[in-house]
């Protein structure tokens, strides 16, 4: 966990009472609303179909017990008992009134939580991996840097209002668990042949109207001048980047437009100017923010304890902890991964009681650490393996133990129609039936990892472009249709899927996603070649050809 | 906002004119007292372009009580029953098409 300081504090205090003096004028009518609506977007607050939504900024998708259960609050007391979980380790809120809107915030700074710069044209909540600083083989701790980015961003005047939105993801491990080449700006840290930390820089990637997969711009940044580095790139995005047309004016644009070497170059340039001022980052600034982080006293404990040895004997037990539970750092624990995607639920949905007794389990068996990972679960870090028998027990009792980590119908889906006023058509439904289909768990383990992501429209909030199986929905004469593409990934070998053919029709959906994997499981050439490898190496033809051979 | 005055307005049939409340975001329709209503039943409907744009023009006047109006399309069945035009109205007017999580 990171301890706040007095200045966060104060910051997030006076932010509440500013956004408490905006609302009650607002609704007083000294504002307009399109005066209001650029503040009340600084605070995360949309206007969806039927309600307001509030969007809270989980930073490095790390929460305390505390805070957790300060969600659970706000959902209970403001909301309608529930919270949305989205990729991008953020939560929502869906029914908030505007008139609540200042309690509720007031009430989340008590634990340190705020809204601050989760919409807007500024950089957004810095993402990172979720099993971050309890991965093993990880270089460091990434939230350190993460929560750098933090503190520089936050606020930042000449940042406040670029062309458009900025999000950074972070990874310090191999496999990319942070999606970090679909974001604007994605940062590896590895070390250098010297053996010192640094940064693989990647640009201009992200999803939406025009999907790019983010481009290397710089192979290595020594830790001490990411702030410098990451400030060129602002910088140069600030004065070229795309004001005229909201459809062109994300970075991605601008680096596509000029070609990376361009633009690097043009960094460069900025970089060389200023990279020896005041951004340049000491070691004592740095250890004081690593210091900030505390980590829990692990025990000695067993790899194998007894307690494991004889809960082995339940399958179900065996399932989940064979599907949910990853390798720790520290032997004996392991980092338990919690399913927001009951069958038949509305992916990355959590109750205000859910919320309750996570924050109460995390309190008895991961150090009070909750973690918020991008595919919408949520995660225990620091679990002894020891305790996984009676925590299985007791994340079973509230819905949130379902063996589906990674498989078919742990679904990535935005809000959709149902919720969303930019929307062309559903997603939860879609998600729902598909989990249905797919319910039994024996099916779902033959299949194997196989992602599916749903958006209900082109701005990709559901990242379908980067699902093994990518959905997307497009109105047709007023019907609900939708795009299907098959082959795209999402981690350090991040690619695009492919559209298989012309939409189809809402009825239709589930349908065509068993056929495209029944035909994978008819095409694979081992158990072990995984949907998304059978597709790279056969291509989309055969999928092709079995979806619409019969249509 | 564009003034309504300045929208090319074109209607194809029955409309009424929608919002969100501002207070809590409740979805509101204009009703034919020159307020909002939260039933759809209620609504005033308009059948031609210019009936629509009166109405817009008098409902966006109403910025402290209302957010974003817009001419929303619905169908009048004979009895003079009120329906939402396309599904997005619908889920509007009804709610989602899902369970929530947390039942009422
Ligand atoms: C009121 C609800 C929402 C609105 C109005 C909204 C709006 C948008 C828009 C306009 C874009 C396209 C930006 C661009 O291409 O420049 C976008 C992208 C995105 N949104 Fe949302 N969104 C909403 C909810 C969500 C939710 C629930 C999630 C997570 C589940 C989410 C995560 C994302 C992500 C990951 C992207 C694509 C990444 C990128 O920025 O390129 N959004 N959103
Ligand atoms: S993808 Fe479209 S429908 Fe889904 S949440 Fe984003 S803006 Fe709304």
């Amino acid at each position: 966990m990171y301890a706040y300081d007095e200045i966060d504090r104060t910051l997030i205090n006076e932010r509440v009472s500013e956004f408490r003096d905006q609302v009650k004028r607002r609704l007083s009518g000294e504002l307009t609303e399109d005066e209001f609506k650029m503040l009340r977007l600084m605070n995360g607050v949309y206007l969806q179909l039927h309600a307001y939504m509030f969007r809270v900024a989980i930073p490095y998708g790390t929460l305390s017990s505390a805070q957790l259960r300060k969600m659970a609050h706000v959902a209970r007391r403001y909301d309608r008992g529930y919270g949305h979980f989205t990729t991008r380790q953020n939560i929502q809120f869906n029914w908030i009134k505007l008139a609540d809107l200042p309690d509720a915030l007031e009430d989340l700074a008590e634990v340190g939580i705020h809204a601050m710069q989760t919409s807007g044209n500024c950089t957004r909540n810095v993402t990172t991996d979720q099993w971050a600083g309890v991965a093993p083989g990880e270089v460091e701790d990434p939230r350190i840097w993460a929560e750098l980015l933090r503190q520089y961003s936050t606020l930042h005047p000449e940042f406040s209002f670029l062309p458009r939105k900025f999000k950074f993801a972070i990874t310090a491990s191999d496999h990319d668990r942070a999606a970090i080449k679909v974001h604007d700006i994605g940062l590896r840290i590895h070390k250098n042949a010297a053996g010192e930390t640094g940064f693989e820089v990647l640009v201009g990637g992200g999803l939406g109207r025009t999907p790019f997969i983010g481009k290397l711009i710089k192979p290595f940044v020594h830790g001490r001048d990411i702030l410098s580095y990451v400030e060129s790139i602002l910088r140069v995005y600030n004065q070229y980047g795309r004001r005229d047309n909201i459809y062109k004016a994300r970075i991605k644009i601008l680096v596509h437009e000029l070609g990376i070497e361009k633009f690097a170059a043009e960094v460069e340039e900025e970089w060389i100017a200023m990279r020896d001022t005041a951004l340049t980052l000491d070691d004592e600034v740095v250890e004081d923010i690593r210091s900030r982080f505390t980590y829990p006293h692990y025990k000695t404990l067993s790899d194998t304890p007894d307690e494991l040895k004889s809960a082995s004997a339940d399958p179900h037990f065996e399932a989940w902890r064979k599907n949910s539970v990853a390798p720790h750092k520290v032997p004996g624990y392991g980092i338990v991964t919690l399913s927001l995607k009951p069958i038949g639920g509305p992916p990355g949905d959590a109750t205000a009681d859910q919320m309750d007794a996570i924050a109460d389990l995390a309190e008895k068996y991961s150090f009070g650490e909750i973690r918020v990972g991008h595919e919408q679960n949520l995660a225990l870090p620091h679990v002894a393996k020891r305790d996984l028998p009676a925590l299985w027990k007791a994340l079973d009792k509230i819905g949130v133990a379902t063996p589906n980590v990674n498989l078919v119908t742990d679904i990535i889906a935005c809000p959709g129609l149902d919720y969303c006023s930019l929307a062309n058509t559903r997603s939860i439904p879609i998600a729902q039936e598909l989990t249905h289909r797919f319910a039994n768990h024996d099916t779902a383990n033959l299949i194997g990892r196989l992602h599916i992501n749903i958006s209900g429209c082109i701005n990709a909030c559901g990242h379908h472009h980067v699902g093994h199986i990518g959905i997307l929905g497009v109105e047709k004469n007023g019907e609900e249709y939708y795009q299907i593409t098959i082959g795209g990934r999402a981690d350090e070998h991040a690619v695009v899927g492919t559209l298989i053919g012309p939409a189809v029709p809402y009825a239709e959906v589930a349908d065509v996603i068993e056929d495209i994997v029944e035909a994978y499981l008819a095409l694979r050439q081992r158990p072990d070649e995984l949907f998304v490898e059978a597709v790279t190496r056969l291509g989309v033809e055969p999928f092709k050809e079995r979806v619409y051979a019969t249509r | 906002m564009t003034s309504p005055l300045q929208q090319k307005i074109k209607i194809t049939g029955p409309s009424v004119v929608t919002a969100n409340r501002t207070w809590d975001g409740v979805v509101i329709y204009r009703d034919t007292q020159q307020g909002w209503t939260t039933e759809l039943a209620k609504a005033a409907i308009v059948r031609t372009a210019d009936e629509a744009r009166a109405m817009l023009t008098e409902s966006a006047a109403d910025d402290v009580g209302a957010i974003g109006p817009y001419i929303a399309p619905v169908a009048v069945n004979d009895n003079g029953a009120i329906k939402p035009g396309n599904l997005r109205e619908q889920i509007r007017a009804q709610g989602v098409t899902i369970d929530l999580p947390v039942p009422a």
